[in-house]
């Protein structure tokens, strides 16, 4: 039984498998591309929604939380906080800025970034462009 | 006892720089984890995001110098010809090493913010993204010593012997470097740039890495086991094959819930639940070219990390994988402690073992000697169990945090907040760090066994 398997052909197994797959996901890659703008909520975003996700990158903010479940585990899931945090950026804007400098003793705490009033209003209005995502109804429930 | 090719020596440096990366990885580790228990552990001076990005971008920085390291040892042997430059290889060495920690020491000194600012990161913003967090020019470095490094190896492979492995291995190289340059493309549309992320974390990792890990093993036990290499190579086309069959449409898993059409739901789901499969086959090469041995090879310590690599990685990879693979499943396991557990076991299992494992084997000849002295060998094959244990508990902690945080944040009825589900998961995370010490405790075996003499074995 072992001959009638030869070493070529798992190399064809290999190299076909392998290019047809590639082919097809480039095909599929293509596909999900064009169907994009149906769920990734490119309607809302506005310059200052590309501003606030540089606001998210410079500071790191997936080094601690999910976003749309994506990112570390350490802090809570901020794809729906726009929801969470009752449709107000100005909630999340004032929790942002509220963080204490050196932290809360024995707990976790989020750093104090001092954004400036710009930077806050662009991270607030990404967080809910973000929030308006079509997922497929993730995260389950409110809490993310 | 000489080495076939003087060139492979060149291997150590790269090994040695692994290693003390690798410590540092795992101290790194063993901070995070106390930062889960005790909230503002080094407060404000290392917040927990930065600590992250440290322990994460050793681990990639140390894999890429055990995976150059294994080339500059493996392919001169394949191809049979000394490497191409030596010298070539010794001077990336150095840049690779003042790069990577040049980018670990300003995470830790300079604000993130600022680092990203002072490196102009506005220019072309790179910045901020998970395991990718290194500033542009730090990427553009490392794109240099990638392609500099496959220079050196691509053309002592093509002007000498042409092996199944070598060849496997210089298509996961050239993959590796290929898909990371969708690092430099980021997107202001966020499911776009998260779709495209995958690209360079997905299929590195569940992609052309497994070429890299598959024909770093199949090297290593024709070595130690003396098996035919034509049984060998079938085994390992086999391996890869099914690796990219599942994998590639398998990167679907993460298409589910970040903004992405629905009929990823059904691929990802079906392609990636066969993505255990080769990993399976994995554990099947490995003892079953062992138990086919002919010869008895004095390294054992080799051996046992070449068996330990294809089991674990099949845990970690395969069995801790598909538990949250399927969509439905993953509709409450996204983004919780079970992806910390499935990360965690997979990564040691697949790529940190397999690394060293091929240290393992070259490291004693790299010293003069078939293989370590006994003595020696039986501390690291210690090293080795407590590692191994270590992170079959750590991941059986996260395991069960991951649980109970999905019951209590998203099945209940009455689903709590993140932070009061977090203070209820304590004692896993308690039991967690314990387990990570004990991880940090096999790891110093391991560098002592590097300095236990004994009797050699030549």
């Amino acid at each position: 039984m072992k001959e009638r398997f030869t070493k070529g052909m798992a190399r064809n197994i290999y190299y076909g498998g392998s290019l047809f797959f590639f082919l097809a996901f480039i095909g599929l890659t293509v596909d999900t591309v064009n169907k994009l703008p149906q769920t990734d909520n490119r309607e809302n975003l506005t310059e200052v929604v590309a501003f606030g996700k540089t606001v998210w990158e410079n500071n790191n903010c997936v080094g601690c939380h999910t976003l749309l479940g994506e990112g570390a585990y350490f802090a809570p899931e901020l794809g729906n906080v726009y929801t969470r945090f009752g449709e107000s950026t100005e909630a999340i804007k004032a929790f942002i800025k509220s963080r204490p400098v050196e932290g809360i003793k024995g707990r976790r705490s989020m750093p104090q970034f001092n954004l400036t009033e710009e930077e806050l209003e662009g991270i607030a209005q990404f967080l809910k462009y973000a929030n308006g995502i079509k997922t497929h109804n993730w995260p389950p429930n409110i809490q993310g | 006892m000489n080495l076939k090719y003087e060139s492979q020596s060149v291997a150590k440096l790269y090994f040695m720089a692994a290693i003390g990366l690798f410590v540092g990885q795992i101290l790194f580790g063993v901070i995070l984890g106390l930062q889960y228990v005790w909230g503002d552990f080094l407060f404000p001076a290392i917040p927990f995001n930065i600590a992250r990005m440290v322990h994460t971008n050793l681990l990639i920085v140390w894999l890429l110098f055990g995976f150059m390291g294994a080339s500059y040892y493996l392919v001169p042997e394949e191809s049979q010809r000394e490497l191409h430059s030596v010298k070539l290889a010794k001077i990336l060495f150095w840049i690779f090493l003042v790069a990577g920690a040049t980018i670990v020491a300003s995470y830790l000194l300079i604000p993130y913010a600022r680092l990203a600012e002072i490196t102009g990161n506005g220019i072309l913003p790179t910045m901020g993204r998970e395991f990718l967090e290194q500033p542009t020019i730090s990427k553009i470095g490392i794109v240099i010593v990638v392609l500099g490094f496959l220079y050196n190896i691509g053309l002592t492979i093509l002007s000498g012997r042409k092996t199944v492995i070598n060849m496997v291995l210089l298509t996961g190289l050239v993959g590796l470097a290929v898909f990371f340059l969708f690092a430099f493309y980021v997107p202001d549309n966020l499911v776009l740039d998260k779709y495209f992320w995958w690209f360079v974390v997905h299929l590195w990792v569940e992609g052309v890495w497994e070429l890299i890990l598959a024909s770093l093993l199949a090297f290593v036990l024709i070595k130690v086991t003396g098996v035919d290499r034509e049984v060998i190579e079938k085994w390992l086309y086999i391996i890869i094959a099914m690796a990219l069959i599942s994998g590639i449409i398998g990167t679907g898993h993460h298409f589910f819930y970040i903004g992405t059409p629905g009929y990823w739901l059904w691929l990802g789901s079906i392609f990636s639940a066969l993505e255990p499969i080769p990993f399976f086959m994995l554990t099947l090469f490995a003892f079953n070219v062992v138990n086919k041995r002919r010869r008895d090879h004095p390294n054992k310590a080799a051996t046992l990390w070449a068996l330990g690599t294809a089991v674990m990685a099949f845990l970690g990879a395969g069995v801790w994988g598909f538990l949250h693979t399927l969509a439905p499943v993953n509709y409450y396991t996204h983004g919780t402690q079970i992806t910390a557990a499935h990360g965690h076991m997979a990564f040691y299992g697949a790529y940190v073992m397999v690394v060293l494992t091929i240290i393992s084997y070259a490291m004693p000849l790299m010293r003069g000697r078939k293989a370590n002295s006994m003595k020696a060998q039986v501390v690291e094959m210690w090293s080795f169990w407590l590692m191994t244990v270590a992170m079959v508990f750590i991941t059986l902690f996260l395991t069960g945090a991951g649980i109970l945080q999905v019951y209590l944040q998203r099945l209940t009825d009455t689903p709590l907040p993140f932070m009061v589900v977090q203070e209820k998961l304590a004692v896993f995370y308690w039991m967690r760090e314990l387990a990570g010490v004990v991880f940090l405790i096999g790891l110093i075996v391991y560098l002592v066994s590097f300095f236990i003499k004994g009797e050699e074995e030549v």
